[in-house]
C-alpha cells in the first residue's frame, strides 16, 4: 500500500523528528509505523511539552515541546516518529499560572499524567512502595487496542433477569484459602468462575478497577500497627487505565489484555461485568493534595471551584470533578465508550452518581446533559446504567434521579427498609410491600429494572455483621470510631458480636437466609455482596476501605464453616432463575389480567386474603400468580411467601390454589423446619394445604403446580 | 530455555535469526534471539509468505531469549493470517512461564503447543491438508 504523506515528518524538535497531529482522539494513538499522535486538552496553559521516558526509569530522556503551530484550538497535537511503544512511556509538563484564587495551579515542574492515558505506570505490582520522590510520579503507556475478541459477545442479559454480586477483585481471591495461582488479581477471578456459576449470579460488579494509589493514605490502624491501604479504590488517578496492580502481569505491562481476557471468559459463561466508576472526584484531594494528572492539566476545567479557587466538595473527599464542564462532560463519555468498545464492559455503576447533576458551581440539574448524553449514546446502547443516586453534598435522588428511561438506581430505600424490618421493627409493613414489589412508589414509570435491590453492600456491615452487631466497631480505621454510618439498622440477635451460643448462633443464620428469601422474591434487581454467601464478617466494622490484610479477604474456609449459608443463597437464586414469574419487568397491577382467576400479585396476612396493614404488623404473606409470568406470555408456578417478623410463631392460612394444583414447600426457615431449604423443581409436597405454621422470626416460601 | 523470558530487554543483544527448514511438507522456523518490536517486522515479512492455502508452519521459540508483548501480538497476527489461508500452526518450546503468561493475556487460547518439534511435526502431519 503506498505511503501517506502525513507518514513523513516536517520538523525535527530536540533530535526527534514530529510533524503535527490530529486534535482528536485525545491521549496517545499509534498512527504509523512507529508513530504515536499526542493529544492533549488545555484551555488555561501557554505551553506544553511532550516528556519521554523508558519503562522504570524517572529521568526523561527526551522532553519535546508542542510548537506554537501544532496547537489546534485547546487541543496540543504533535506526531513523533521513531518511538517503540513498549519502550516509551510519556507524561505532560504544562506551563501556565499559578494564580489558586483564580483557580490557575500550573507548575511546569511537575510531569503530569495525560489524563487519557490508557495504561499508567508507578504501581505495576500491588503493595510495593514508590521512593518517597516518586510518589506521585504516574506515566501514561501507549496501548494498541488490538485485542481479539474472537467470537465474544455480550450477554446482553434483561437487567431483570440479573443477579448482581459486588466483587472487590483483590479481596475475592487474595486470602491463601482462595487456592489460586496468581492470588488478588484479574486472572485469578478466572480460576472462581466455576465457583460464581454453582453460585448462580449472573453479573458481578466490580469495585473500583480505574488506576488508583493503594498508598494513598498515611495513617496506621492503631489496633495492629499495620499501615492503611486504599483498598476499595474509591479515588482514580485516571479513568482510562485498569489498575496495573490487580493484574499478575502489571509488572509486564499487559493488564490490559489481561482485564480483557478476564471479561472474554466471564461472557463465555453468560456472566455480565459491571463496573463501579467514581467521577465524581479523583486522587488528588483539596488544596493541599498532590499534583498528578487534572489539577496541573486545566484545574479551573476539571474541578468545581468556588469562585475564590478552592475546591468544592460534594464527594467528602476533597475534590469534586466538575462533571457538567461540556469538555469533562466528553471525558466521562469518551471513558465509557473506551470500556465499552475496547473491553466489551456491560454496564456502569456511578459511585455518587448525583454529582454527576450538579452544575458548575454545585447546583442540581433539572435536565443533566451529562446524565442525558449518556443515556442516549449510540455506544453504551445495550450496557446498564446503575446509580448511587445521592452524593456527600446532601443530594438525595432515589426515585427521582434523572433518569431518560434508561437508569437503573441503588435503591438505598430498600436496603433500610428491609434491615429494619428482618430486626422486627414496626410501623414498615406498607413500605416493606412497596418494595418488595419493586417500589412502584419510586420507579412506576420506569418498571421494576429500575431497582437495584440490596441488603449489604461494601459500604456497611456484611450480612452476618448485620445479625451480630448493634454498633460499628472502626477502631482499626483509625478515627476513633467516627468514620462510617451510624444508621446501620441492625440487630445482634441477643449478644453482641460472635457467640458460641448455639440457639443466637441458629438465629443469626435465619436471619441471614430470611433476608436472602426477601431479596431473592422481590421484584426488581437482586445484588448480593461478595461473601454474604458464606457468612463473611468484617469483625463489626462498617467501612472497610483501608485494610488490605486477611481478616478483611475474602476467606474460602467459611464455605466449610457455612454451608448452610451457602446452600441457602444457592437454591435461593435457583429458584429466582427458574421463575420468572419472579423477574417480570413491569409493575404489579393488583388485577387479574390474563384471565387466570387471580390478580398478578395479592396479599395475605395469617388469614389468606386479609393482609393486615396496621402499623403494629410484623407478619406479611402475598402471592405470585404463576399465569402472570411474563405478562401472561409463560405459565410459571404460583409462588407464596409467608414473612414471619414476630419473635412468637403464627399460623398462617395459605390462599387455595385452582383445582388439580398443589403446594409445596421451597423453604422455610422455621426454628423446627423439617429441611430449610429444597432444590427448585424437587420441593415435597405439603401435608396441609391450608395452614402452614411460620416459626419465630422466619420465612416460607411455597410453590403451587 | 528462556532465560530472560518477559524480562527487561539486554542494549547488546537485539538481534534475531530465523531459521526455516522444511521437513515432510512442514516448514519449520527457529527463532533465535530476541522476539520484541525491533525482530517483529522481520518475523511477520519471513513468515507471512510461508502462509499458503493449506500450508504447516512449526514455529520452534525454544532459542528466542526474550518475547515482548509484541512478539506475542507477531505470533497472533501469524495464526489470523494462517487460519485465512487455511492453514495450520504449532507452536513449541515455550517454556512454562511464556504459556502462562499467554493463557493469562488470551493469547493462548489461539494455540496448538507441543513440547518439542517432534511431537509438533507429528501433531501437523496428522492434519490432513
Amino acid at each position: 500500500m503506498q505511503r501517506r504523506i502525513d507518514t513523513e515528518p516536517t520538523h525535527t524538535i530536540a533530535g526527534y523528528k514530529v510533524r503535527m497531529g490530529h486534535p482528536i482522539p485525545f491521549g496517545a494513538t499509534q498512527v504509523a509505523v512507529g508513530g504515536i499522535n499526542f493529544a492533549v486538552f488545555s484551555r488555561h496553559a501557554t505551553a506544553c511539552t511532550l516528556v519521554l521516558c523508558r519503562p522504570g526509569e524517572t529521568e526523561p530522556f527526551a522532553e519535546i515541546p508542542f510548537l506554537d503551530e501544532f496547537r489546534v484550538g485547546n487541543v496540543y497535537t504533535m506526531i513523533v516518529f521513531d518511538l517503540n511503544i513498549e519502550e516509551v512511556e510519556y507524561g505532560i509538563r504544562m506551563d501556565g499560572p499559578y494564580v489558586p484564587h483564580e483557580g490557575h495551579r500550573f507548575d511546569q515542574n511537575v510531569i503530569l499524567l495525560d489524563p487519557y492515558a490508557k495504561a499508567v505506570s508507578g504501581r505495576e505490582v500491588w503493595g510495593i512502595e514508590p521512593e518517597p520522590d516518586q510518589y506521585h510520579h504516574h506515566l501514561a503507556r501507549v496501548i494498541p487496542d488490538d485485542y481479539d475478541w474472537g467470537d465474544d459477545r455480550a450477554p446482553h442479559i434483561p437487567i431483570e433477569d440479573l443477579i448482581i454480586y459486588e466483587m472487590h477483585v483483590r479481596g475475592f481471591t487474595r486470602h491463601l484459602s482462595a487456592d489460586v495461582k496468581y492470588p488478588g488479581t484479574f486472572t485469578a477471578i478466572r480460576e472462581k468462575i466455576p465457583y460464581l456459576k454453582e453460585l448462580g449470579v449472573n453479573c458481578i460488579e466490580l469495585m473500583p478497577i480505574f488506576e488508583f494509589d493503594e498508598f494513598e493514605y498515611d495513617g496506621t490502624n492503631p489496633l495492629t500497627g499495620d499501615r492503611l491501604y486504599n483498598y476499595w479504590g474509591y479515588s482514580s488517578i485516571n479513568f482510562f487505565a485498569p489498575k496495573a496492580g490487580y493484574a499478575a502481569t502489571g509488572r509486564l505491562g499487559m493488564q490490559v489484555d489481561e482485564l480483557k481476557t478476564l471479561v472474554k471468559e466471564l461472557h463465555e459463561h453468560g456472566i455480565e461485568v459491571i463496573l463501579d466508576v467514581v467521577f465524581n472526584h479523583t486522587a488528588e484531594g483539596n488544596e493541599l493534595g498532590p499534583t498528578i494528572s487534572f489539577r496541573g492539566i486545566d484545574n479551573r476545567t476539571y474541578y468545581m471551584l468556588t469562585p475564590d479557587g478552592r475546591y468544592l466538595n460534594f464527594s467528602g473527599t476533597g475534590n469534586t470533578m466538575n462533571c457538567n464542564n461540556p469538555v469533562v462532560r466528553n471525558m466521562v463519555l469518551d471513558c465509557l465508550r473506551y470500556w465499552v468498545a475496547e473491553y466489551h464492559i456491560d454496564g456502569f455503576r456511578f459511585d455518587l452518581a448525583s454529582i454527576l447533576g450538579r452544575d458548575q458551581n454545585g447546583h442540581p440539574l433539572a435536565n443533566p446533559p451529562l446524565l442525558e448524553a449518556l443515556a442516549y449514546d449510540p455506544i453504551l446502547a445495550n450496557c446498564k446504567l446503575i446509580a448511587e443516586a445521592w452524593d456527600a453534598g446532601g443530594l438525595y435522588q432515589v426515585g427521582s434521579f434523572p433518569a431518560y428511561g434508561r437508569w437503573a438506581e441503588w435503591n438505598g430505600k430498600y436496603r433500610d427498609v428491609m434491615r429494619r424490618w428482618l430486626k422486627g421493627d414496626q410501623g414498615l409493613v406498607w413500605e416493606v410491600a412497596e418494595r418488595i414489589q419493586g417500589s412502584p412508589d419510586l420507579y412506576w414509570d420506569r418498571g421494576a429494572g429500575a431497582s437495584i435491590n440490596f441488603i449489604t453492600a461494601h459500604d456497611g456491615f456484611t450480612l452476618r455483621d448485620l445479625f451480630t452487631y448493634n454498633e460499628k466497631y472502626n477502631y482499626a480505621n483509625g478515627e476513633d470510631n467516627r468514620d462510617g454510618t451510624n444508621d446501620n439498622y441492625s440487630w445482634n440477635c441477643g449478644i453482641e458480636g460472635e457467640t458460641d451460643n448455639p440457639e443466637i448462633n441458629m438465629l443469626r443464620h435465619r436471619m441471614i437466609q430470611n433476608a436472602v428469601a426477601i431479596l431473592m422474591l422481590s421484584r426488581g434487581v437482586p445484588m448480593i455482596l461478595m461473601g454474604d454467601e458464606m457468612g463473611r464478617t468484617q469483625h463489626g466494622n462498617n467501612n472497610m476501605y483501608c485494610h488490605d490484610a486477611p481478616f478483611n479477604w475474602l476467606d474460602w474456609t467459611l464455605l466449610d464453616q457455612n454451608p448452610d449459608i451457602f446452600e441457602f443463597f444457592k437454591q435461593c437464586i435457583a429458584f429466582r432463575h427458574a421463575h420468572p414469574v419472579l423477574r417480570n419487568k413491569d409493575h404489579f397491577y393488583h388485577i387479574d389480567r390474563v384471565g387466570s382467576g387471580y390478580p398478578d400479585i395479592s396479599w395475605h396476612g395469617t388469614q389468606a386474603w386479609q393482609p393486615n396493614w396496621e402499623e403494629y404488623a410484623l407478619t406479611l404473606a402475598f402471592m405470585l400468580d404463576g399465569e402472570h409470568a411474563l405478562n401472561g406470555a409463560y405459565t410459571d408456578d404460583t409462588i407464596y411467601m409467608a414473612m414471619n417478623m414476630h419473635w412468637d410463631e403464627h399460623q398462617f392460612e395459605i390462599p387455595a390454589l385452582p383445582e388439580g394444583l398443589q403446594w409445596h414447600v421451597f423453604a422455610n426457615t422455621s426454628p423446627n423446619a423439617p429441611q430449610v431449604i429444597h432444590t427448585p423443581g424437587e420441593e415435597p409436597v405439603i401435608e396441609d394445604q391450608r395452614f402452614i405454621i411460620v416459626g419465630s422470626r422466619a420465612i416460607v416460601i411455597l410453590v403451587g403446580r | 530455555m528462556f532465560t530472560r523470558l518477559l524480562s527487561v530487554p539486554d542494549e547488546n543483544d537485539n538481534m534475531m535469526d530465523i531459521n526455516i527448514t522444511r521437513i515432510d511438507g512442514i516448514d519449520v522456523i527457529e527463532l533465535v534471539g530476541r522476539f520484541d518490536t525491533n525482530s517483529a517486522s522481520d518475523v511477520q515479512e519471513t513468515i507471512t509468505p510461508l502462509a499458503k492455502p493449506g500450508g504447516k508452519i512449526l514455529l520452534d521459540m525454544s532459542q528466542v531469549s526474550y518475547m515482548s508483548s509484541a512478539g506475542l501480538r507477531i505470533l497472533l497476527m501469524l495464526y489470523r493470517t494462517i487460519n485465512d489461508h487455511v492453514g495450520h500452526i504449532v507452536l513449541v518450546g515455550l517454556n512454562e512461564e511464556l504459556i502462562d503468561v499467554m493463557a493469562i493475556t488470551g493469547f493462548l487460547e489461539f494455540f496448538v503447543i507441543a513440547e518439542d518439534s517432534t511431537q509438533g511435526i507429528a501433531l501437523l502431519k496428522k492434519i490432513k491438508s
